[in-house]
């Protein structure tokens, strides 16, 4: 039988987390995401699965406990949103860098500095190009409902232990705060056999002592390691995942993530209910990006329009994808405001189908 | 006797613990990090425990610990050490974790991490290496450096004035409920060596014992920093930073 | 009275002519080579071999752990 809950995404996360079977959260408060320890304190999960869960003095020590806990081969996660997630950067570069599996969520809200604590989704750049020092990329996941937000928490490390690499859940406090009803997963066991080819469980005498580092003071080493990276990103791109709405006949396409997505789905249906031919490509997975389909989306529309909760981040994928064969634009919202169905409306009618 | 009949098997009575790895240590000559990598690999050879710890190397002269340390390691950010060491601890609260850190690392960019892991009492050893300045980096005043002494960032002197006094974190984060054993050790000659030894032996029984946290210092020499051969830093360290540094149980 | 006899192996080429050793050899066994080691050290070695009794001082002060130590109880 299903079971079903009403809940707020951050709460969905969370709950989400116990019954991946996660063996540890180390967290510091920060709005909008801090639902996610209140909830997983009051849980609590040492009793239901054992899994730890620890407020740490600040987001940096909470992504080194996050550093040092994944070297040894158990699921752990974090929780931020922008500020929070900022002061993380070198911790997750060296997560990168040593090729560790883990998740961190980034509730996102509106930026630079202190900002806003609306939705925002101006951490595009963020968390697709890096985000930290040198050349590494994390698995983006970008829900766009509750249900997402806790079906991606076992996508999220399935995908980072296949690949032995971050992940990124990607969302706002839009999804964050928002509740909607929830089919939650059964409970998972947690896992009790590591992988001993480079887990820091303790040397045992049947195998070399394992090293976790980021560290090559040998360029040539360093080197290797950087093609061993990059070659593994490009490997990512057979998990890419993207949902469409209407798009089979689309003149024009709407690209869009998360929140902003949702919204676009209203403006689809206002869009065809006056006979204009828009359809919509939610990425689900925002690194790896959606590049190929949106090639051969090119082939079939007349434009497309990013519409992003940003002063413009994503659009440049899209830009990448597309490159140059149709006209593409960004419309969005910034610094915490969010964009009506009717804001985008205009905008792509304004732009495009006006304009043809 | 000829030298020859003594250098038998069954005479031998002291030898480099197989612990340590067959790498070269990177330190100058007589760096007093050698000796603490060396007694710590012994007391985890006679605890019989090195498939039960794991050890966290910090940024600075000792950033490559894991490679003289035949035990499983993680190599962490500067300063955060203590963070990561507690992750792996929650998650496995049977295994020794320590880690191993230098003045800079732990009383200037991970002051944090260390209070609050010393506070949340975590059930790990801290192996704190003071030798008043960054080794690593050329020389460069630390938190530690005495008032007067000399480095390339304080090249006219520490200037307590301007630059901030020197201080004593071992002392401070003695005050904390969570840290059981707190003591300060040396090893340039061979009576504080076996006084030291025996400290680490002790926290790493504590850990045993699920007591809390325990953080040896040691305040060591670095005779290229200080500009001195080997034995004249040890002569100096001795002079200047032990009455600044008291050895003992804190 | 028995008396303790000792004698030290020094891994030369590990060897970074420090001198740490040499000081605290409370019997004055220890030299420092005229000729270098492979990295250009003077390394230690027993100037006085007979003097040693093994004590160990020497090696477990030696930052490289370069240094083995043998000892005999004699009558």
């Amino acid at each position: 039988m299903k079971e079903l809950a009403l809940m707020k995404g951050n709460e969905a996360i969370a709950e989400a987390a116990i019954r991946a079977g996660v063996d540890g959260y180390f967290g510091y408060p920060i709005t909008p995401q801090s639902e996610v320890m209140e909830y997983l304190m009051l849980q609590k999960p040492e009793e239901r699965t054992g899994m730890v869960v620890l407020q740490a003095e600040s987001e940096v020590a909470s992504i080194n406990m996050l550093y040092g806990a994944a070297g040894t081969g158990k699921k752990v996660m974090t929780s931020s949103s922008s500020p929070g997630i900022s002061l993380m950067q070198e911790g997750i570069s060296y997560i990168a860098g040593a090729e560790l599996p883990c998740l961190i969520v980034n509730v996102v809200r509106g930026g630079p500095g202190l900002g806003t604590i609306q939705p925002s989704q101006a951490d595009y750049f963020q968390s697709t190009k890096g985000g930290g020092h040198g050349d590494y990329r994390l698995i983006v996941l970008a829900p766009a409902s509750v249900q997402e937000m806790a079906d991606f928490v076992d996508l999220g490390f399935e995908l980072a232990f296949k690949y032995r690499n971050p992940a990124l859940i990607l969302t706002d406090g839009l999804i964050g705060q928002m509740m909607e009803k929830v089919e939650l997963s059964p409970q998972k066991e947690r896992v009790t056999e590591f992988d001993q080819s480079w887990v820091t469980t303790g040397k045992t005498k049947d195998r070399e002592r394992n090293i976790i580092t980021s560290l090559n003071l040998d360029p040539d080493l360093q080197y290797e390691h950087n093609l061993k990276l990059q070659a593994k990103y490009k490997s990512m791109e057979q998990d890419v995942m993207f949902e469409k709405t209407e798009c089979d006949d689309a003149d024009f396409l709407l690209v869009a993530y998360g929140s902003s997505a949702r919204i676009c789905q209203k403006v689809v249906e206002m869009a065809r209910s006056r006979g204009k031919k828009v359809g919509l490509l939610r990425p689900q997975t925002l690194f790896p990006f959606p590049s190929v389909e949106l090639a051969r989306m090119a082939r079939k529309v007349k434009g497309m329009m990013a519409v992003e909760l940003s002063a413009g981040q994503m659009v440049e994928d899209v830009k990448l994808a597309v490159n140059g064969r149709i006209p593409v634009s960004h419309y969005g919202m910034v610094g915490g405001k969010i964009h009506s169905p009717d804001d985008v409306l205009n905008e792509l009618e304004k732009k495009y189908i006006g304009g043809y | 006797m000829e030298v020859k009949e003594i250098i038998r098997p069954e005479n031998l009575v002291y030898r480099r613990t197989p612990l340590m790895t067959d790498a070269n240590l990177s330190y100058c000559p007589g760096c007093g990090h050698g000796t603490v990598h060396r007694l710590i690999m012994e007391v985890v050879e006679e605890m019989g425990i090195q498939e039960d710890t794991i050890g966290i190397a910090p940024v600075g002269c000792s950033v490559l610990a894991y490679d003289f340390m035949n035990i499983d390691c993680t190599q962490a950010a500067h300063g955060r050490a203590p963070a990561v060491a507690t992750g792996i601890k929650r998650l496995w609260p049977d295994k020794y974790v320590f880690t191993y850190q230098g003045d800079g690392d732990l009383a200037a960019i991970g002051t944090a991490e260390t209070i609050h892991a010393c506070n949340r009492g975590e059930n790990i050893t801290i192996f704190f290496v003071n030798n008043g300045i960054y080794g690593m980096t050329g020389g460069q005043m630390a938190p530690t450096t005495l008032e007067g002494m000399k480095s390339s960032t304080s090249p006219y002197g520490r200037n307590n004035a301007t630059m901030g006094p020197p201080y004593k974190i071992t002392e401070m984060v003695a005050q904390l409920e969570g840290v059981h054993y707190v003591t300060r050790q040396a090893v340039h000659k061979p009576g504080p060596v076996r006084k030291a030894k025996k400290a680490i032996r002790k926290a790493l029984e504590l850990q045993k014992e699920n007591k809390g946290l325990s953080l040896i210092e040691f305040v060591s020499n670095c005779n290229s920093g200080w500009k001195m051969t080997p034995n004249d830093s040890n002569t100096w360290m001795e002079e200047n930073m032990f009455p600044f540094y008291p050895m003992g149980d804190i | 009275m028995a008396k303790a006899k000792g004698a030290i192996v020094v891994d030369v080429e590990r060897c970074k002519g420090c001198q740490v050793c040499m000081v605290n050899c409370p019997t004055d066994t220890i030299g420092m080579a005229t000729e270098v080691n492979g990295k250009g050290y003077h390394y230690a070695y027993m100037k006085n071999p007979e003097n040693c009794t093994g004590c160990t001082n020497c090696a477990i002060v030696c930052p490289d752990g370069v240094i083995t130590v043998y000892r005999v109880k004699q009558n």
